[in-house]
């Protein structure tokens, strides 16, 4: 299905760049205060890469949360500090891991090996991943773990069944189950089943943040991820619009130019 | 009487001093005369003409860009996805000279499709111009072998698979398929010996033969003269001065044209650059910004959108070496166009509605294949590219029957122009 939606994406980009001529919004779509759970799936991180403030926070949930297993080895701490408008002081003193200087890569500490013992597979490096799998994928990630005694971490995802990440949010979110409700379905045989489809999330206890906070918790982290994807993304849309406005008046004094000498072709 | 007044004919004038002095060794006037000013085209060019010069102007973009990746970029295994990378983030506009040669590519195909697509409105294919046809389909082959070696070059998973796919097709050739896949490939799988003569291909050899190409496209284009959306010849109706009645000097008249239509190009091409360079995961497929992985297959391995067509085909026949089969004469079949078409007219303009029909339905079957092509092949995906590949061979199996059937217009004697 992913497939699918990229294609709707890409005609939603061909249309927009018709219709608007060079400005183009970034993916619009319902937030997740419209949507139920049970559509989970439609849910939408709505990342604003201008957003300074928002960039910033998810630098720190990143560095409190993340780094602990997860690098993002193509980004040094000095471009985190530029592009997100961090003073060099403030981020020697809350970003930077000890021991590192400010042009190093973000690197965990977590011994490979180790990673591999404890959670059946070393974590992902994090840089590209809002840009491989989009950031609605880890949005809706961090938005559908649930209690799962079954697996080794007891937690299981919606987006990632199975996922090896324990879910390392649950102090800020608290825990949740699942509830499936029985849908009757009729195969190809025209027999009837009963099937356990999702429903919504039962709170069985609560963390340190409350649904709205946490909800903002993770859309600054994947906005964040987002920025660190492809960080060039702050300069291109800046010096877009002024290359844009210049082509626009090259075309419009050509066509003058054209203008004029055609005036001799009978 | 001559369209144009005071247009460069005739002998190039003696000139004095360093020019003098430079062209008694090297022709430089009697070639911009030979090439620009006293070469005639129709005067009555549509938008469908502003194509040609575009492809040329990408391929330019693409060679500039290309020598700039090529100085950071470092074909191996284990450096060529970092390199891409480093590109991205750390080299002084890496990241808009990576973008203006991914968004190129695809570009390229966009301004190729287009071109050819012209001459199948107006029977630029047809006799005098069947070697200028043949030599055009030669650059878009070229092309697209440039363009599949260039996407495995970054090794993300996807680079690695559709590498994986494509390269295995030839496999489906009898007797001498697997050694020669294992002789293309360097190795028993797509490895760094694959990447690194994938890299020399692209940089190098096929660059080579692209400008070869072109160079003999434009040759052969200045030797017949350009067909024009009426199908008629204008070299049949000469003036007093020995120019067609309807042409006019290709510069300054078509280089100040194509300059208005490089502008709206590159208005469109800017705006895809600077705000959507991944169209969409179009021009740049999400699971390509993860390193190549032989562990893990990608959800749905589908090529880059120019090539989904022909993909469409390859997956709608059940048996592999078959479908690979029609999917070379898929391609093949163009070649053939100048010999298929029987109709007594060029154009579109003047041709029967059956005619008409026809290219229709090879237009829709075309697009509605690359959907197709993109889409994961299960349920009805699989039958309705069936349907459209039978269309799409249809159009060039039947071509030589209902090419002459229906009444086509009269053709004028002169080329239809309205001054604005």
């Amino acid at each position: 299905m992913r497939i699918k939606v990229r294609a709707l994406e890409a005609l939603m980009c061909g249309a927009l760049l018709l219709a608007s001529g060079g400005v183009f919004a970034a993916e619009a779509g319902e937030g997740a205060e419209g949507a139920t759970q049970t559509n989970w799936k439609a849910w939408h991180a709505d990342v604003d890469i201008a957003n300074k403030g928002a960039l910033q926070r998810g630098a720190r949930n990143f560095m409190n949360y993340c780094v602990g297993c997860h690098s993002l080895k193509f980004e040094r701490y000095s471009r985190l500090g530029e592009d997100l408008g961090i003073p060099p002081e403030l981020l020697e003193k809350y970003l930077i891991q000890p021991g590192d200087k400010p042009a190093n890569y973000i690197l965990t500490t977590l011994p490979a090996g180790d990673a591999e013992a404890w959670f059946g597979k070393t974590p992902p490096d994090l840089s590209l991943m809002a840009r491989a799998r989009g950031p609605d994928y880890i949005y809706r990630l961090f938005k559908t773990y649930y209690l799962d005694p079954t697996r080794p971490t007891g937690a299981n995802n919606l987006q990632l069944p199975g996922v090896a990440m324990p879910h390392v949010l649950s102090e800020l979110e608290g825990l949740k189950k699942a509830v499936y409700k029985s849908v009757e379905k009729h195969g190809e045989d025209g027999k009837a089943t009963t099937e356990q489809v999702f429903d919504h999330f039962e709170q069985v206890a609560p963390g340190r943040m409350n649904a709205d906070e946490y909800d903002g918790f993770v859309r600054d982290t994947v906005a964040f991820l987002s920025y660190v994807g492809e960080p060039a993304q702050i300069q291109r849309h800046a010096l877009g619009i002024w290359v844009v406005l210049f082509l626009l008046v090259f075309t419009w004094l050509a066509w003058l130019l054209k203008k004029e000498y055609w005036k001799d072709v009978h | 009487m001559a369209a144009v007044q005071g247009s460069q004919s005739g002998p190039t004038p003696e000139r004095k001093g360093f020019l003098g002095w430079l062209n008694k060794r090297l022709p430089v006037d009697e070639f911009m005369r030979s090439q620009l000013t006293g070469y005639y085209a129709p005067k009555n060019f549509n938008i469908w003409y502003f194509f040609g010069s575009l492809a040329l102007l990408v391929l330019v973009l693409q060679l500039a860009t290309g020598i700039f990746l090529t100085m950071f970029y470092k074909p191996g295994e284990a450096t060529s996805f970092d390199s891409v990378e480093f590109i991205m983030r750390e080299v002084n506009f890496g990241w808009l000279i990576r973008y203006l040669h991914s968004t190129g590519a695809s570009a390229f195909f966009i301004v190729v499709y287009l071109h050819m697509f012209r001459a199948f409105l107006y029977g630029s294919y047809r006799a005098p111009r069947e070697l200028l046809w043949i030599l055009g389909m030669l650059v878009y082959l070229a092309l697209m072998a440039e363009a599949f070696m260039g996407y495995v070059l970054p090794w993300g998973n996807m680079s690695f698979w559709g590498a994986q796919v494509i390269v295995n097709l030839f496999s489906t050739i009898p007797a001498i398929g697997p050694p020669l896949v294992e002789w293309i490939r360097g190795d028993y799988g797509i490895a760094d010996a694959t990447l690194n003569r994938f890299f020399s291909l692209h940089v190098v050899a096929v660059p080579l033969a692209l400008l070869l190409l072109v160079m003999l496209h434009l040759v052969a284009l200045r030797q017949t003269g350009s067909n024009n959306p009426d199908g008629i010849e204008i070299k049949k109706k000469l003036g007093p001065d020995g120019h067609p009645v309807d042409g006019i000097p290709f510069h300054p008249y078509y280089t100040v044209k194509d300059v208005v239509g490089v502008g709206v190009f590159f208005v469109l091409f800017t705006i895809v650059v600077f705000f959507v360079p991944t169209f969409g995961g179009l021009f740049l497929e999400g699971p390509n910004f993860e390193p190549a992985n032989p562990m893990s297959t990608p959800e749905h391995i589908a090529p880059v959108w120019y090539f989904t067509p022909y993909y469409a085909i390859l997956r709608a026949v059940p048996n592999q070496r078959m479908g690979a089969l029609l999917m070379g004469l898929a391609v093949f079949a163009f070649f053939l166009m100048p010999w298929l078409d029987r109709s007594p007219v060029k154009s579109i303009r003047y041709k029967p509605f059956i005619s008409k029909v026809a290219l229709a339905i090879f237009a829709v079957s075309f697009v509605s294949l690359g959907y197709l092509g993109l889409q994961p092949a299960e349920g009805s995906y699989v039958m309705l590219a069936r349907i459209f590949s039978v269309l799409y061979f249809a159009f060039f199996v039947l071509m030589p029957i209902y090419s002459r059937m229906g009444t086509p217009k009269p053709v004028p004697e002169r080329v239809t122009y309205h001054a604005h």
